[in-house]
């Protein structure tokens, strides 16, 4: 559906050039929710804007549903970037227009007649649930409620894909939520390819299928949801992925446990596997399992939990209860001292 | 008192009314056209603005250079000075006509650099999204950049329109009329101090009246 093949992006500033993005190529499938990650600085925002060209790619080509982007026309470049729904941060809303405007105006200057205007103005913002709100003005609703009509005026345009620019960054935990739910409403119900960019690690385990993790203009880990949240590979994705999961256990607790026994971490997809296995374990090896700390993540399609028991009995039983363990497809780590105070699970 | 007034009023009455349509034309006529030049201008400055849509940094110097210079010109100076360039845009350098060319020359500038800041207040995100639905580039100038930015441009114009005033009262030294005039040409000139006060709580009625409205105004237009 979007092939970004090769994008590079330098900015020459103040102190010098920029290199913002370095030869990246991401693909994203039709009816998919892709989601890049990194920190700020990473160069998310570029990529995005590359997308519908709001920022021009110095090389590469922007492919999508087979037409190079970047070869196209300043009039073709408009009608491709009307079937490209895109939300910002700052919601980005008239302020000197209502909520109906604010959808309506873009509408009437694409050419879209006045009765066909009405007719999906009140059907996008039934479907972000804002009817009672047409003669609002934006400083009149909260926070969520701006990034719904802005999340309506896109859909107005009835685009097969929508960008998002840290849709959620400026809103609180609920807030986020709901937006969250409303966008994968809008991928199940209308079939809505969804790219998003986020530096909150929790908008990925929502809702998207896949994820790139962005550092440095570059992409350095890209792959299933599920997969960077069982085995990130490099650093960075670690630590995003550590950020949901954090278990705070003190290094001298660490040391203490560590010699009547051994601290792991497990890791288990479903809320059933975890504790069974950790029952069955007690029963049938010669060790006491503690849990020290646990914590389950909602991925879009299932949960995701960690724990971390304190395993005391002899050196060979514990083996063997890992071994039983990582039978029951239970994915089993030590956990080690960490050069930080607080142990975090890696 | 009241045979006074009415004394006062029979003597003077044609001249103040007369005048004051003088000064309401100037001033109307050249705020017009000053318009016309200066928000185009203003765009075209906050366009062309390095690191903007157009971004033209040789363009944007020099209309940043050029309005710059005029501005340092005070109109009194400007008045004489481009008489040539009047007398070839309207034929003549007296009278209302002659006067209006300078008050243009004078004002629109002024206005260029009151829109720019009001344009510039713009918040860019609101402009990128636009572009991003598609839309052509002259819509958002006008739907976007002049409409969210509208309690500031009627703001500015505000502050330009009570200037022209001021600037068309000397308007006098070229036959221009106005009450500016009348209360130079009477009250100084011939020690007429009675015309000299009522113009002049007159043109305060007219700047006090200007402003209040246009406040009024922008605070309506102002939606947040
Ligand atoms: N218009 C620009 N001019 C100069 N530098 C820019 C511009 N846009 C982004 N950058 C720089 O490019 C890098 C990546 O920025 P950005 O894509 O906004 O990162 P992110 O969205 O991941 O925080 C940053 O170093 C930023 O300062
Ligand atoms: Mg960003």
């Amino acid at each position: 559906m979007i092939e970004l093949k090769g994008i590079s992006k330098s900015f020459t500033g103040k102190k010098g050039s920029i290199h913002a993005l370095k030869n990246v190529s991401l693909s994203v499938k039709k009816g998919e929710i892709y989601g890049v990650i990194g920190y700020s600085g990473a160069g998310k925002s570029t990529l995005i804007r590359c997308v519908n060209l709001l920022e021009k790619p110095d090389t590469g080509a922007v492919v999508m549903n087979g037409v190079d982007l970047t070869k196209l026309s300043p009039g073709k470049l408009r009608e491709a970037r009307s079937k490209i729904g895109m939300i910002f941060q700052g919601f980005n809303l008239l302020k000197t227009a209502t909520v109906y405007e604010n959808i309506a105006l873009p509408l009437k200057l694409t050419g879209l007649s006045k009765q066909e205007t009405a007719e999906r103005v009140t059907k996008y913002l039934k479907i972000v649930g804002l009817e009672e709100k047409h003669h609002a003005y934006p400083s009149e609703l909260s926070g969520g409620q701006k990034q719904r009509v802005a999340i309506a005026r896109a859909l107005a345009h009835e685009p097969e894909v929508l960008l998002s620019d840290e849709a959620t960054s400026a809103l609180d935990p609920d807030t986020t939520e709901a937006i969250l739910d409303l966008l994968l409403k809008i991928n199940r119900e209308l079939g809505i390819t969804i790219l998003l960019i986020t530096h909150e690690m929790n908008v990925i385990q929502r809702i998207c299928d896949r994820v790139a993790v962005m550092e440095n203009g570059e992409v350095i880990e890209e792959g299933i949801t599920k997969d960077i949240f069982t085995a990130p590979k490099h650093t960075t994705t670690k630590k995003f992925v550590n950020t949901l999961f954090s278990h705070q256990i003190p290094d001298q607790m660490l040391t203490e446990l560590n010699k009547t026994g051994h601290v792991v971490s497990l890791s288990f997809f479903g809320k059933a596997s975890g504790e069974p296995a950790l029952a069955l374990v007690s029963k049938k090896f010669d060790v006491y399992p503690n849990i020290l700390s646990g914590s389950i993540a909602q991925l879009k399609e299932e949960s995701f939990g960690q724990l971390v028991i304190h395993l005391k009995g002899e050196f060979a039983e514990i083996e063997k209860a890992l071994a039983f363990l990582r039978q029951q497809q239970v994915q089993v780590e030590g956990v080690v001292l960490d050069e930080s105070k607080n142990k975090r699970i890696s | 008192m009241r045979a006074k007034i009415n004394e006062f009023l029979e003597l003077w009455g044609t001249d103040l009314w007369e005048s004051t349509i003088q000064t309401f034309q100037m001033v109307g006529i050249s705020l017009a056209f000053s318009i016309l030049i200066g928000l185009p201008l203003g765009v075209l400055l906050v366009l062309t603005r390095p690191g903007k849509a157009l971004g033209n940094k040789f363009f944007y110097q020099v209309l940043n250079a050029f309005i710059n210079i005029i501005r340092s010109v005070p109109f009194i100076i400007l008045l004489f000075f481009i008489l040539p360039f009047t007398k070839m845009i309207v034929g003549t350098s007296i009278g209302v006509k002659g006067v209006i060319v300078p008050l243009v020359v004078y004002t629109a500038p002024y206005i260029a650099r009151l829109m720019e800041s009001a344009l510039l207040e713009v918040d860019r995100g609101v402009l990128e999204a636009y572009e991003a639905m598609g839309i052509k580039t002259r819509h958002i100038i006008w739907h976007v950049l002049i409409r969210e930015s509208r309690s500031s441009i009627i703001l500015g114009l505000t502050i330009a329109t009570i200037g022209l005033i001021g600037a068309s009262a000397m308007a006098g030294l070229v036959g221009g009329g106005g009450l500016g005039d009348l209360a130079y040409r009477y009250g100084h000139l011939r020690y007429e101090v009675d015309v000299m006060y009522i113009t002049v709580i007159l043109l305060i009625i007219l700047v006090q009246g200007l402003q209040s409205a246009g406040n009024r105004l922008a605070a309506r237009l102002k939606k947040d």
